[in-house]
């Protein structure tokens, strides 16, 4: 049987940024402590008419542009976003029209936290792999909101991931697998503008106990060893979280660099990881191996291992590169940001 | 605004806000945006085809709207350019950004948003915009 993974990637992220100093400012908090503590400079903003439908279709692009694919060959696509646009009507229909997907198509949209988007990836594989489907469409995108003040507001942001798994793909997708469990660390009720969350709990019990228990599972089920890998990429709600779970787990500070994008554009939720993942695939080489594992609240991890073939080399400039997106910015003011993100309430 | 508010119109504006679809005579190679389905030079004998436009073009000239209508004030202040999608066609959109960046002659290229919010509970309705192109 051939291999099975990822024949095109993209990412998107908007042009606006506003500096962890300036939101600081606004509240009247040490700027320095919080970025040091954060681990994170600036996060990006959505423009007042972007949201995930128009992420997700723009990474979309940039993927269908890398797989140099008919878009009518797509036999599934599901979003995974934690702010679809709309309470009841799918952004994947949207997404689909928009990109010239056909009728004949399998299509949700996913939520699960931050993890929503590589879960789509998961369904995609499976699905590929058992012969239904040639492609599959997985995005992972998000507008994020923070209530002004809170400790969120700092790294909110917006991005989108997108990936397309079939045979013959330019990274394969050797090994899959997830940890999930009923913990509550952050949430949101239906018709809040907002999220909720544990504070302090969300890191130990939520975040560590996820990602470092995936991770392990799938290195002990594939014999794999950190070393074996030249890049890892974990969720990053912040700079910290995966520094440090990268370490527990035995990955160097090399290995998690190139994809610890969060310093530079914030935690773009269900982007968070698939954007690493792009940042990574931009400049990998032939026959390295990936480690990935996202992390969404509520809360659940999935682990992947990926081997980059030298089919990448012709397709990696075919498309926007990570680095451009997050090289590409326009940094803003709090009053900006607000109006933009409709926090002023007229 | 009715038409923006319309249910079947924005159903069926979908293929050219969304994709720059229009259409073209095959057998005179007119092509025409918005979609026409009937060729103005071939009339009934002519012989007319979906035809999607590469999402690129060029400015011919635009106006910068300050004082926006009912509906579009957040984005003010915006540029709507007249942009030529190759000889002869010609669509009018939003250009995203600075509007002072904006000149005539200036490369654009697609990019999807949301072009339109119906209030608390409406349609949310979304299309190409544009965005200059590095000079």
């Amino acid at each position: 049987m051939s291999s099975i993974g990822i024949v095109g990637y993209g990412a998107y992220v908007p042009r606006f940024r506003i500096s962890v100093e300036e939101i600081a400012r606004v509240w009247n908090q040490d700027a320095q402590t919080i970025s040091n503590g954060l681990m994170v400079k600036e996060k990006s903003v959505p423009d007042k008419d972007e949201d995930t439908i128009t992420l997700s279709v723009e990474a979309g692009r940039n993927a269908l542009a890398r797989a140099g694919i008919d878009p009518t060959e797509i036999g599934a696509l599901y979003i995974g976003s934690e702010s679809h646009p709309y309470a009841v009507k799918p952004s994947g229909t949207v997404v689909a029209e928009a990109l010239g997907l056909p009728n004949r198509l399998m299509l949700a949209d996913f939520e699960f936290a931050c993890k929503a988007g590589t879960a789509a990836m998961q369904v995609c594989y499976g699905f590929v792999k058992g012969g239904v489907i040639d492609y599959g469409m997985a995005i992972g995108a998000d507008t994020a909101q923070g209530r002004p003040g809170d400790a969120l507001e700092y790294t909110a942001a917006a991005g989108a991931g997108a990936f397309i798994i079939g045979k013959d793909p330019v990274v394969t997708l050797d090994h899959t697998a997830s940890f999930t469990s009923d913990t509550t660390d952050f949430w949101r009720r239906e018709g809040q503008d907002y999220p909720r969350h544990g504070s302090r709990f969300t890191g130990e019990p939520a975040y560590f106990r996820h990602v470092v228990s995936s991770s392990e599972q799938l290195l002990n089920e594939t014999g794999y060893k950190p070393a074996d890998f030249a890049y890892v990429v974990l969720h990053m709600p912040n700079g910290k979280f995966p520094t440090v779970a990268s370490k527990k787990l035995g990955f160097t500070p090399d290995q998690l660099k190139t994809g610890l994008t969060v310093t530079r554009m914030g935690n773009c939720y269900s982007g968070s990881s698939p954007v690493g993942l792009t940042a990574v695939l931009d400049i990998a080489q032939p026959g390295e191996k990936i480690f990935m594992t996202s992390y969404g609240s509520g809360a659940g991890s999935d682990s992947f291992i990926f081997t980059v073939t030298d089919k990448i080399l012709a397709v990696r400039d075919k498309a926007k590169k990570t680095e451009q997106y997050l090289a590409d910015k326009k940094n803003i003011d709090y009053a900006t940001y607000a109006r933009l993100r409709g926090k002023l309430k007229v | 605004m009715p038409q923006m508010s319309s249910v079947p119109i924005a159903w069926r504006l979908q293929q050219p806000r969304y994709r720059l679809i229009g259409t073209i005579c095959t057998k005179c190679n007119t092509s025409y945006f918005p979609p026409r389905s009937l060729c103005q030079t071939c009339r009934d004998k002519g012989k007319i085809e979906k035809h999607k436009f590469p999402g690129t073009g060029k400015i011919l000239t635009y106006t910068v709207i300050r004082i926006a209508p009912e509906g579009f004030a957040e984005f003010a202040p915006y540029a709507i350019a007249i942009i030529e999608l190759e000889p002869g066609v010609t669509v009018a959109g939003q250009v995203v950004g600075d509007p002072e960046q904006v000149k005539t002659g200036r490369k654009v290229k697609t990019t999807f948003r949301r072009m339109y919010t119906d209030g608390k509970d409406g349609l949310l309705q979304y299309g190409m915009k544009w965005e200059l192109l590095d000079q």
